[in-house]
């Protein structure tokens, strides 16, 4: 009998030290969460109820649960960090966090998670931010349902949405990023799945990875950026059915790639690019099923590309299709649909019984003389082109698609 | 005036050549829209024969009609009506017959096909403006030539030329001194080119509609002020009505000395 | 009626005419010859202000033709060769000149003396060449005006038409106006115009009465006569 009270008691205590809440309000006995931290135990959970408080340097160094009720805001008053995570196991949900402290010597984010494992951060809203959600050197955590909405104006003054550092594994799903500096952005970070995101306005890119290899992303929606992704020094990224669209400027594309080999471009959108696809010395691509429409330039190639393989993707009403800097080519373009294809197809099999030449002679004059853009589509260029296309001299002459396909392909 | 215009443009409404034109246009507004089913190739298409048609069709049947009329001029001549009247009369005649025939041809297979339903209404607005004002400045440019040259091939050879030089040799010849001066900070030069010739002023204003994308790829400040905003617009139609202006009223200035 | 003085016109190198002056008085029939390019036709075009002169002034019912069309109201003019915009009917023709100087009824009776009534829904492209001149004498005649300018009014007609081209001119001339008339046909100068105006490399070389030039030149009749002042100039 008294071993099983001894029993009950036992159970009871451990039932209580797991699932302890505590609630946080302006007129409650704990009116910080500073303060609600320090008080709670290993995996309690802390409610914070609607109202404003004016924290900062918040530190979770216990496993803990934030939640909270209808938006609560949590306002750094310009003096700092905000959150920041060191401990394992941590969940923070449905904050309205504002005013992080900007600074030229730290990087302060609204939240950061460091050296930590298993931590989900979810539903929250972040304005009037340096940094955002900042995940640093920690692993197999989801940043989920997130609004980040910053003001950047210039690059050197701002950072960046969501920033991976060394950190591996990391969910990052149905954010939505708008003006900062990068909407995403991965440094150091493998084997991270960037999934349904919305990355627009921002100053610089929509989503950025540096020397991070196997990460996926896929259904992201990159609009209106300075750029929309820029990929450099990667490896195995794999790139699934995202659109980009509306970058323009001078330097702007949809996708930058970046000495980044062995990756998979699939299903992708490029619509209204300055440059759809700018690839710089990278290899071993496939580049399938992807729809190019109303760029100025669907494809850049600058460098040494080598082996990468373009095949069944619809080129539409581009400006230009591809544009090369040499005239060497070692890349394979088969089965594609080009809209500018003006060939024929007796035998009725669907596909042109002339080679497309994709690469104009127009495109190699205005890379090398860029005003002269403004003859775009006239009678003495296409001429020109004509003549470039019956005997090749400046441009690679086995740039050839030799399967140029008469219907748009569909999937 | 009105009434030359009136009588030139029902005269040749009832012509043979108007009827060809606009069933040109219209077959080729039926065979874009119905047999290929892609509105974004239809109008690039277009664009094409815009500038490069319009121009040579408004040249060639404004000196035709000149030439074909000249008896009937001096009919009129010998009318108590001004000189002004007779040959703007005429101009306008040509010029509005063939613009309504362009109109309509296009138009009629367009709004079939659901233009106003469609987001390619303003570009499509955008074409048949231009096309218009290409019309108005080449059967201008074409009267003043046949006004200048009694021998009608004479006349012929100048209008074809004309066409020629202004649909293709100017931008070889513009190409050329952008590549040779390209070490010079070149985008001034190059939009004062572009407005010196109707035809590539036309390709520019269908250029902000169709490839914005490539051209605010280009770093010049006076290139990007001219595409990234309605300022290009607004030049470009203002030296369009500029390029019609100028030969009409040297067909104004002429005809009051020319003699008959 | 018509006064012209000092009048000078080059086309480009070739001299067209030196200094006409020329005065006709309101009323008759005066003949302008001349050998082929003495200038004929550019002098009646200077009157009609369509050509313009290098020199010199012409005053057409007292008015100043400088810059000025209308005087033209009271002109009527029958051009060389009639050519009509090819796709319009002729009774259109005919209504749109009327439209364009003014109403009359005249053109009803001219019609039926040119017996054109069968050819008035014709399209004038269709038409042979002297039915073509008969609208054209319509075009002209039907506004009844002080001063008849025609130059080659006889082309392409057939000898009926010709007899009611005649008996009209002179119904016109009844009527006390002044016709001014250029022809190659010298039986019709002569049975019709009251005065001649010879021209010569750009000069009046006589004006007067067919009888003061037969006297002048000594030969008994009018075609001898004119060709007497060709081969005495031109040897």
């Amino acid at each position: 009998m008294k071993n099983q009270i001894l029993f009950f008691i036992t159970i009871f205590m451990a039932w209580s030290s797991i699932a302890q809440t505590i609630t946080v309000c302006k007129t409650c006995a704990v009116s910080t969460i500073q303060s609600a931290i320090t008080q709670a135990k290993d995996f309690d959970t802390i409610f914070v109820k609607k109202g404003t408080y004016k924290e900062h340097n918040i530190v979770v160094d216990k496993p803990l649960t934030i939640i909270g009720e209808k938006y609560p805001v949590i306002d750094g008053e310009l003096k700092g960090e905000i959150i920041t995570i060191i401990s394992d196991n941590v969940t923070v949900d449905g904050l309205f966090i504002i005013n992080v402290g900007t600074s030229y010597t730290e990087d302060y984010a609204a939240i950061r998670v460091k050296n930590s494992k298993n931590f989900v951060i979810q539903n929250l809203v972040l304005e009037k931010l340096f940094f955002g959600i900042y995940i640093e050197k920690s692993r197999d955590g989801k940043v989920y349902h997130n609004k980040i909405i910053g003001d950047a104006v210039e690059e050197y003054n701002s950072g960046n949405g969501i920033q991976l550092w060394y950190s591996k594994n990391v969910e990052i799903e149905h954010n939505f990023v708008q003006h900062v500096r990068d909407g995403i952005y991965l440094e150091f970070s493998d084997d991270c799945l960037i999934k349904n995101n919305v990355s627009t306005l921002n100053v610089r890119y929509g989503l950025h990875f540096m020397f991070s290899n196997d990460d996926v992303y896929q259904d992201n929606l990159f609009e209106k950026n300075g750029a929309g992704v820029a990929v450099m020094f990667s490896k195995r990224i794999k790139m699934y059915s995202n659109i980009f669209k509306e970058n323009w400027g001078t330097a702007s594309y949809g996708m930058l790639l970046k000495e980044i080999n062995d990756a998979e471009i699939i299903g992708n959108t490029f619509e209204d690019n300055t440059i759809g696809i700018n690839i710089e010395g990278s290899n071993r691509i496939t580049y399938k099923h992807n729809d190019f429409k109303n760029n100025g330039w669907a494809i850049k190639v600058k460098g040494a590309c080598y082996t990468n393989t373009f095949t069944e993707n619809n080129f539409l009403y581009n400006s230009f299709d591809i544009a090369y800097n040499s005239n060497v080519n070692d890349n394979i373009f088969d089965k594609n649909y080009w809209s500018n294809y003006t060939g024929y197809d007796l035998d009725k099999n669907g596909v042109g019984d002339v080679p497309y030449r994709p690469v104009k002679l127009f495109s190699y004059i205005v890379n090398r003389t860029p005003e002269t853009i403004i003859l775009l589509r006239s009678m003495f260029i296409d001429i020109i082109d004509f003549s470039e296309k019956v005997s090749p001299v400046f441009t690679p002459d086995n740039l050839l698609d030799n399967n140029p396909l008469i219907k748009r392909i569909t999937w | 005036m009105l009434k030359i215009l009136k009588y030139s443009f029902f005269d040749l409404m009832r012509s043979r050549w108007s009827y060809v034109y606009f069933a040109f246009y219209l077959l080729l507004g039926v065979v874009l829209l119905f047999l290929n089913n892609d509105l974004s190739k239809a109008v690039i298409t277009l664009m094409n024969v815009i500038i490069v048609l319009v121009p040579l069709i408004g040249t060639i049947f404004g000196v035709m009609y000149y030439y074909n009329s000249q008896e009937f001029t001096e009919l009129l001549l010998a009318q108590p009506i001004k000189r002004s009247s007779i040959f703007l009369g005429q101009y306008l005649g040509v010029a509005l017959s063939l613009s309504m025939s362009l109109i309509l041809g296009l138009g009629i297979p367009f709004v079939f096909y659901g233009l106003f339903e469609s987001s390619a209404i303003w570009d499509f607005s955008l074409l048949l403006i231009t096309g218009t004002f290409l019309t108005l400045i080449f059967t201008a440019l074409a009267f003043n030539i046949a006004l200048s040259n009694e021998n009608k091939i004479k006349g012929f050879g100048y209008a074809i030329l004309l066409w020629l030089f202004l649909a293709v040799i100017y931008d070889g010849l513009f190409l050329m001194t952008l590549v040779l001066f390209e070490d010079y900070p070149l985008d001034k030069l190059s939009l004062i080119g572009t407005m010196l010739n109707p035809i590539d002023l036309s390709r520019t204003l269908i250029l902000l509609k169709l490839d914005i994308s490539a051209l605010l790829g280009y770093t010049g400040a006076v290139f990007k002020q001219f595409f990234g905003t309605s300022f290009g617009l607004v030049v470009s139609f203002f030296m369009l009505t500029v390029w019609v202006a100028l030969p009409v009223l040297r067909i104004v200035f002429k005809s009051k000395r020319k003699d008959f | 009626m018509v006064d012209i003085q000092n009048l000078h016109k080059k086309f480009g190198k070739n001299q067209v005419l030196s200094g006409v002056d020329l005065s006709i008085r309101e009323g008759g029939i005066f003949a302008i010859l001349g050998p082929n390019g003495s200038g004929k036709t550019t002098l009646i075009k200077a009157v009609l202000g369509m050509v313009i002169p290098n020199k010199g002034e012409i005053m057409v019912l007292g008015e100043n033709i400088k810059k000025n069309s209308e005087y033209r109201h009271k002109i009527d003019y029958l051009p060389q060769i009639a050519n009509f915009p090819s796709n319009l009917r002729v009774r259109e023709l005919i209504k749109m000149i009327k439209d364009l100087r003014k109403p009359t009824d005249e053109d009803q009776r001219l019609i039926e003396l040119f017996r054109l009534e069968p050819f008035l829904d014709k399209k004038l492209g269709n038409l042979s060449g002297g039915t073509k001149q008969k609208v054209n004498l319509v075009l002209t005649f039907m506004f009844n005006s002080p001063l008849i300018i025609l130059d080659e009014p006889t082309t392409g007609l057939d000898p009926i038409s010709l007899i009611r081209l005649k008996d009209l001119i002179k119904a016109e001339k009844a009527k006390g106006k002044t016709i001014l008339i250029t022809s190659h046909i010298m039986s019709f100068v002569e049975e019709i115009s009251d005065e001649i105006v010879f021209i010569l490399e750009g000069k009046i070389y006589f004006k007067g009465p067919i009888s003061e030039l037969k006297t002048k030149t000594n030969q008994p009749d009018f075609e001898h006569a004119i060709a007497s002042i060709l081969t005495d100039n031109h040897a």
